[in-house]
C-alpha cells in the first residue's frame, strides 16, 4: 500500500504548494500546512507537541510569544501563537521564557505610615518614586519605541514606561493595565528594562493605596465578622428543598 | 450570513424595549431535560469500580478513571523522598496560589507544583467578574439562594454557606493585594448582574478580571518567594500506612525523572476538564485543564460528587474558526448584548442561568432549525454586541470588553458594528472531588480548592462564582492544610503508592485496554502519526 503523504513532514523548501496550503519556517525548517490555522494549530499539526509555549491557548496567558518574518521583508512581527492566523512564507521561532529582572517587594510595607491594616499613606502621590527605586534601569529609556511597536497587545508601552519615570503610578496602571506579561517588550528593549513587571508594580500600587476602599465592603465584612447574618444562613443551610424553592421564586431582582 | 445580519438589525429597535420573562421552574426543567448536553442519551456511563462505583460519568472522564496509572508505581523510590515539606500544593491557579500563600504566611514550610507555568490557568482566562454580597442591598443570605437555586437546590449547603459567608472578605483581601476593581470615585464597586443573580454583585476588571486576581496573586506569592517547582506534573498521590495523604509522585514534564515529595499535607488545585472535549465539544479552558487532579483522588480513595454534570457557558466563538469555543465573556450580555436567531429574533431571557441558556441555545439550533449557519457548515445564534454601544454609549465596548473587542478585531470583526456569532462550549466541571467547608477530602490529609473540588455549586454554577470559590476554598485549605502540618510533629515514616498498585491489579482484571492510562496531562492536538505518542511517558 502506498504510504500517505502527510502533512507533517519536513517538506523541501521549493516544493510546489498543495492546495489550500502555505509554507511555514519552524525555526528555518519547512513545512506545508492547512493555509487557516493559527501559528499554534499548525505547529502541532507538523507533529510538535507544546510543553512550553502554550498555556491558556485563548490571549490571556503570553505563554506563546511567538516572533515572525515573511519572506517579502526584513521586518520582524510578533504575535500570540494561538490568536495570530499563519502566513505563506512565515518563518518563526517561539520566546517561551524570558530572563527579564522581577523586584521583589513588600508591597504592604509601602505603606509604613499605616497605622492599622488596611491603612494607607497619608499621600498616597508620594508612592510615585517607588517605581523608579525598585526599577532604576527605567531611567536607561532612550525612547525609542521599540516596546511599543513590538507589543501583541498594542500597549503603549514607551508611554508607561515615561509615566513610571514621572512617578505617575495611575497612569503607568492604566495604559499597562492589558498586558499579559509575554515579555516581548523586554526582549526588544536596548535598556534592558522589564516594562512588564513595572507595569505590575504600578498596577498594585495604583489598587492598594491610590484607589479609595470599597466603604461597602469594608461595612459588610464587619457586619458578617459580627454575625449579623449567622442565624439568617443557618435557617436557609437547614431548608427544605420545596422551602427552598419557595424563596427563590419570590426572590426581589434588582433593576 | 449577510441576510440575517440585517434581519438583526431591523428587530434592533423592537428589542431595545422588549421584556422576556425569567422561565418559570417546569419550563426551566423541561428545557434542561430536551436539550442540555448532560441529558443527551449515551453520553455517559457507570464507573466500574473505586468509591463512586455505579455512579455515572461523561466516557471522557469514566476512560480516565477506568484505566492504568501513567507512571509505573514501582519507578519512584519512596525511600528517600526528593523533597520533604510540611504543605504541598499541587497546580499553580488561584486556588494553589491563595492556598500556598495563606499555608506560608500561616509559618507552613510550603512547596508549590505545577504542569505549566504559574498563572497558566482558567483563573487567568476568566473574564467576566467575581460574586460578593458586599452592597446594602444585598447579603450573604441573598447570595446563598441564588447560588442554591442556579444549583438546583442540591449544592452541600454548607460549602455553599461558606462561599457566600466570606464573600465580601476575599474582595477586601484583593482590593489589600491591589488588585484593580472597576469603582467610582469614592471607592464605591461598579456591581453589575451575572446570569441568575438577583442583586448586581459581580465585581469586575474590565474584562480582565481573572487576569487581574491571578497576577497579583503571582506577584504577591514571588515576593513571598514561595518555593515553586514548575513542569512538574503529580501522577499520584502518596498514603502514609494508616491511609492518610502524604505527598506526592511528580513526573518532570521536561526531562521524565520522576520525583518523590512527601508532606505532612497536600492541597490538590489542579482545575477541571475542559480539554476532555466531552461530547466532542469546543472548550474555553486552558492547556492543561485534563481532570488530573480528580483522577489521583479517586485512585486514592476520595470520593466524588456531581460528576455527571458539566457547564457548558451558552456563548462560546461560533465564528471565526481559528477561535472556535473560545469563550465570550457574560459580561457581554450582563452590559446589554441580545441573543437572536437567523431571524433577528429574540428567544431566551439572556441572564438566565447558564445551563438554561445554552440549552435554549442548542434547542434554537437544532429543534427550529433558526440558527445562522456558518461559513464551514456548522451552526450558531448572534450575540447583539452593536447594541451595547446604543444601551450604554459610544466606547462602552473598548472600555468595558477591550479583550472581547481584541479578540475579534484580530479576525476583521468589529464587534461594535457587527454582531458575532456564538454557540456553547464546554466550560466548567460543576461536580469534583467532595470536600468539607475546610477543604478536607474523605481521604485525611488530603484537602481540594478550586474547580478540582465538588459539591459547592451543585449541578450547575452561576457566573462570578468560580473566582471567588477559588480564593475562599484555597484560603480555608490553606489555613486547615498549614494547621493539620503543625499538630502532626512528624512526617510519615513510611511512603507507599500500594493503592496505586491495587488499582492497576483491578484495572487488569477488568479487561481495560493497556494502552489507556492516566492523567493524561495535556491533550494531543497532533494528526496521526504522532497522535498518541507522548513526548513523556515514554522513558518513564
Amino acid at each position: 500500500m502506498e504510504k500517505k503523504k502527510t502533512t507533517c513532514s519536513p517538506r523541501p523548501s521549493d516544493e510546489r504548494l498543495e492546495p489550500g496550503k502555505v509554507t511555514i519556517y519552524l525555526m528555518g525548517k519547512a513545512y506545508q500546512v492547512p493555509a487557516s490555522l493559527t501559528i499554534m494549530r499548525a505547529m502541532e499539526e507538523t507533529g510538535y507537541q507544546f510543553v512550553r509555549g502554550a498555556g491558556c491557548r485563548g490571549g490571556f496567558c503570553g505563554a506563546c510569544a511567538t516572533v515572525f518574518r515573511t519572506a517579502d521583508t526584513y521586518k520582524l512581527k510578533v504575535g500570540l501563537a494561538c490568536q495570530t492566523v499563519i502566513q505563506d512564507g512565515m518563518y518563526l521561532a517561539q520566546l517561551p521564557f524570558y530572563p527579564a529582572n522581577k523586584a521583589t517587594y513588600d508591597l504592604a510595607g509601602f505603606g509604613v505610615q499605616r497605622s492599622g491594616t488596611g491603612a494607607r499613606p497619608p499621600d498616597p502621590q508620594s508612592l510615585g518614586p517607588v517605581l523608579v527605586q525598585l526599577y532604576p534601569e527605567v531611567m536607561r529609556c532612550i525612547s525609542c519605541n521599540s516596546c511599543t511597536k513590538i507589543c501583541p497587545q498594542d500597549i503603549k508601552v514607551m508611554d508607561y514606561v515615561n509615566a513610571a519615570i514621572r512617578g505617575d503610578i495611575a497612569k503607568c496602571s492604566d495604559l499597562s493595565f492589558n498586558c499579559v506579561a509575554c515579555g516581548l517588550c523586554a526582549t526588544r528593549c536596548p535598556a534592558e528594562i522589564s516594562q512588564y513587571h513595572v507595569g505590575m508594580l504600578a498596577r498594585r500600587l495604583h489598587g492598594a493605596y491610590i484607589l479609595k476602599r470599597a466603604p461597602h465592603t469594608k461595612q459588610m465584612t464587619a457586619d458578617i465578622a459580627a454575625g449579623r447574618f449567622d442565624a439568617e444562613l443557618d435557617t436557609l443551610a437547614k431548608a427544605s428543598t420545596d422551602d427552598l424553592k419557595a424563596r427563590y421564586a419570590k426572590r426581589e431582582m434588582e433593576k | 450570513m449577510q441576510p440575517s445580519i440585517e434581519k438583526l438589525n431591523a428587530t434592533r429597535q423592537f428589542r431595545m424595549t422588549q421584556q422576556i420573562p425569567l422561565l418559570p421552574p417546569d419550563q426551566k426543567q423541561s428545557l434542561l431535560e430536551g436539550f442540555h448536553p448532560d441529558y443527551k442519551k449515551g453520553t455517559m456511563r457507570e464507573l466500574l469500580l473505586g468509591p463512586n462505583k455505579g455512579d455515572k460519568t461523561p466516557h471522557e472522564l469514566a476512560n480516565l478513571f477506568e484505566a492504568y496509572t501513567a507512571t509505573d508505581p514501582s519507578l519512584a523510590d519512596l525511600k528517600c523522598p526528593d523533597y520533604d515539606v510540611d504543605v504541598l500544593v499541587i497546580g499553580g491557579g488561584g486556588a494553589g496560589v491563595s492556598a500556598a500563600l495563606v499555608a506560608q504566611a500561616a509559618g507552613a514550610n510550603v512547596l508549590l507544583v505545577t504542569k505549566l507555568r504559574v498563572a497558566d490557568a482558567n483563573t487567568t482566562m476568566a473574564q467576566g467578574g467575581i460574586q460578593a454580597a458586599d452592597k446594602p442591598n444585598d447579603s450573604p443570605a441573598i447570595h446563598y439562594l441564588d447560588v442554591l437555586g442556579g444549583g438546583g437546590y442540591k449544592n452541600k449547603p454548607d460549602l455553599a454557606r461558606a462561599l457566600t459567608y466570606d464573600a465580601p472578605a476575599i474582595i477586601a483581601w484583593l482590593e489589600e493585594m491591589g488588585v484593580l476593581f472597576d469603582k467610582n470615585a469614592d471607592g464605591a464597586m461598579l456591581t453589575i448582574h451575572g446570569g441568575g443573580t438577583s442583586r448586581k454583585r459581580m465585581h469586575t476588571c474590565r474584562d480582565y478580571t481573572g487576569l487581574e486576581i491571578m497576577r497579583c496573586l503571582k506577584d504577591e506569592m514571588l515576593n513571598c518567594r514561595v518555593p515553586v517547582i514548575e513542569y512538574n506534573a503529580a501522577t499520584e498521590l502518596l498514603l502514609d500506612a494508616d491511609g492518610k495523604c502524604a505527598g506526592a509522585v511528580l513526573l518532570d514534564l521536561e526531562n521524565n525523572r520522576v520525583r518523590v515529595v512527601r508532606a505532612k499535607t497536600t492541597i490538590l488545585a489542579t482545575g477541571g476538564c475542559g480539554r476532555l472535549h466531552v461530547q466532542g465539544f469546543p472548550t474555553s479552558n486552558h492547556y492543561g485543564a485534563t481532570a488530573d487532579g480528580l483522577v489521583l483522588a479517586y485512585r486514592a480513595g476520595a470520593k466524588l460528587a456531581f460528576i455527571d454534570t458539566i457547564q457548558y457557558h451558552p456563548t462560546g466563538v461560533a465564528f471565526p474558526t481559528q477561535i472556535v469555543g473560545q469563550l465570550i465573556t457574560e459580561k457581554v450580555r450582563s452590559v446589554g448584548a441580545q441573543l437572536t436567531n437567523v431571524e433577528g429574533n429574540r428567544f431566551i431571557y439572556e441572564l438566565e442561568t447558564r445551563d438554561c441558556t445554552a440549552s435554549a441555545i442548542i434547542r434554537e439550533c437544532q429543534e427550529r432549525n433558526l440558527g445562522v449557519k456558518t461559513p464551514t457548515g456548522d451552526f450558531g445564534v448572534w450575540l447583539d454586541t452593536p447594541l451595547i454601544e446604543l444601551l450604554k454609549g459610544p466606547g462602552t465596548i473598548q472600555k468595558q470588553l477591550p479583550a472581547m473587542y481584541r479578540q475579534f478585531i484580530n479576525f476583521g470583526i468589529d464587534m461594535t458594528k457587527e454582531p458575532i456569532l456564538t454557540y456553547p462550549t464546554q466550560h466548567y466541571q460543576n461536580g469534583g472531588i467532595l470536600i468539607d467547608d475546610k477543604g478536607e477530602t474523605t481521604v485525611k490529609g488530603l484537602y481540594v480548592a478550586g474547580e478540582a473540588a465538588g459539591g459547592i455549586h451543585g449541578r450547575n454554577r452561576l457566573m462570578g462564582n468560580s473566582l471567588l470559590d477559588i480564593l475562599v476554598f484555597g484560603r480555608r485549605a490553606g489555613v486547615a492544610a498549614s494547621e493539620s502540618a503543625r499538630q502532626s510533629a512528624k512526617s510519615a515514616a513510611k511512603l507507599s503508592l500500594d493503592h496505586a498498585k491495587k488499582y492497576n491489579t483491578l484495572a487488569k482484571e477488568l479487561g481495560f485496554p493497556k494502552e489507556r492510562k492516566a492523567p493524561i496531562l495535556l491533550p494531543d492536538y497532533r494528526p496521526e502519526p504522532y497522535k498518541g505518542h507522548f513526548t513523556f511517558f515514554e522513558c518513564g
